[in-house]
């Protein structure tokens, strides 16, 4: 099933596929709708009975996520549940990743300019 | 001692950079109180910051510009939204213009750094860093990179600095 998934995202434009993610995550209630299931499935109504809006509300948000290929939707009985997909996130990593070196490189020199006031005040 | 912990989530869209330093709070704060001190470690050397104008109350300006090896400019804000010397600085940062202007159309993000003293007399700072949307931080990081704060060059040169 995850090799099938990762086959028909290849259709989709990676440029595409950016705009949808980002669209996606715009939204507080779609990011904690993905906090929420990358730690294990819920059913679409007993994430409309998490939020302070309507079935069909809660519903659109599934259907944003899942565009964007950051949750997948499974049947199970007469529920359908809801599953966040952890690559999905990975790519916001990838984004933090880059903003996690330049702090690095920012605290090494704010160590050195630390440094140089700390001999400047001996002096 | 530097960096101790970077703590990243990825739904929360938030950035904690932990670090600790053998040196007293009031200096530490002095790297972010004194515009000549900030300006030494904010851009890295091949894209060195200017910082113009640096009012560090509730509702003051920090302005600045980083100069490219081309003689680009490229000009940031802050605003200062709380102060609480030595303990605590809230930020919004944001980019502007060749004026110093603002961009409107630009997302900006949100800061707040902290100090704590340790039993050791060691000073422990915490830089969280907020982001409105994925497209936002996209943005920013984008334009971070043309500041050559991620470039290659720039790391290659910060380890040069500290050898």
């Amino acid at each position: 099933m995850y090799n099938h998934m990762v086959v028909g995202e290849r259709r989709v434009p990676e440029a595409e596929r950016t705009d949808l993610l980002f669209h996606a995550l715009a939204d507080a209630t779609r990011r904690d709708i993905v906090r929420l299931v990358l730690h294990g499935e819920h059913s679409v109504s007993d994430l409309a009975r998490r939020y302070p809006m309507s079935f069909a509300a809660v519903q659109k948000h599934v259907a944003v996520l899942e565009r964007a290929a950051l949750i997948t939707k499974h049947q199970q009985g007469r529920e359908r549940m809801v599953r966040g997909r952890i690559d999905a996130v990975r790519n916001v990593n990838r984004l933090l990743d880059e903003l996690e070196a330049s702090w690095r490189d920012r605290m090494q020199r704010f160590g050195d300019v630390l440094a140089d006031f700390e001999k400047g005040e001996q002096l | 001692m530097t960096v101790t912990d970077v703590h990243k989530d990825p739904t929360a869209l938030t950035m904690t950079v932990a670090s600790e330093w053998d040196a007293p709070i009031a200096r530490v704060w002095q790297l972010w109180a004194d515009p000549r001190k900030l300006e030494r470690w904010w851009g890295p050397p091949t894209y060195p910051a200017t910082v113009v104008e640096h009012d560090l109350r509730p509702g003051g300006k920090v302005s600045y510009f980083m100069t490219s090896p081309e003689g680009e400019q490229y000009h940031g804000w802050w605003k200062v939204v709380a102060v609480e010397e030595p303990h605590r600085l809230d930020l919004e940062d944001g980019f502007a213009d060749t004026e110093g202007n603002p961009i409107d159309t630009m997302p900006t993000m949100q800061s707040t750094v902290t100090f704590d003293e340790l039993p050791t007399g060691a000073t422990r700072m915490l830089i969280e860093t907020r982001f409105p949307s994925v497209e936002a931080m996209d943005q920013m990081i984008q334009m971070g990179m043309e500041e050559g704060l991620t470039s290659a060059m720039g790391q290659i040169d910060a380890i040069l600095a500290a050898a």
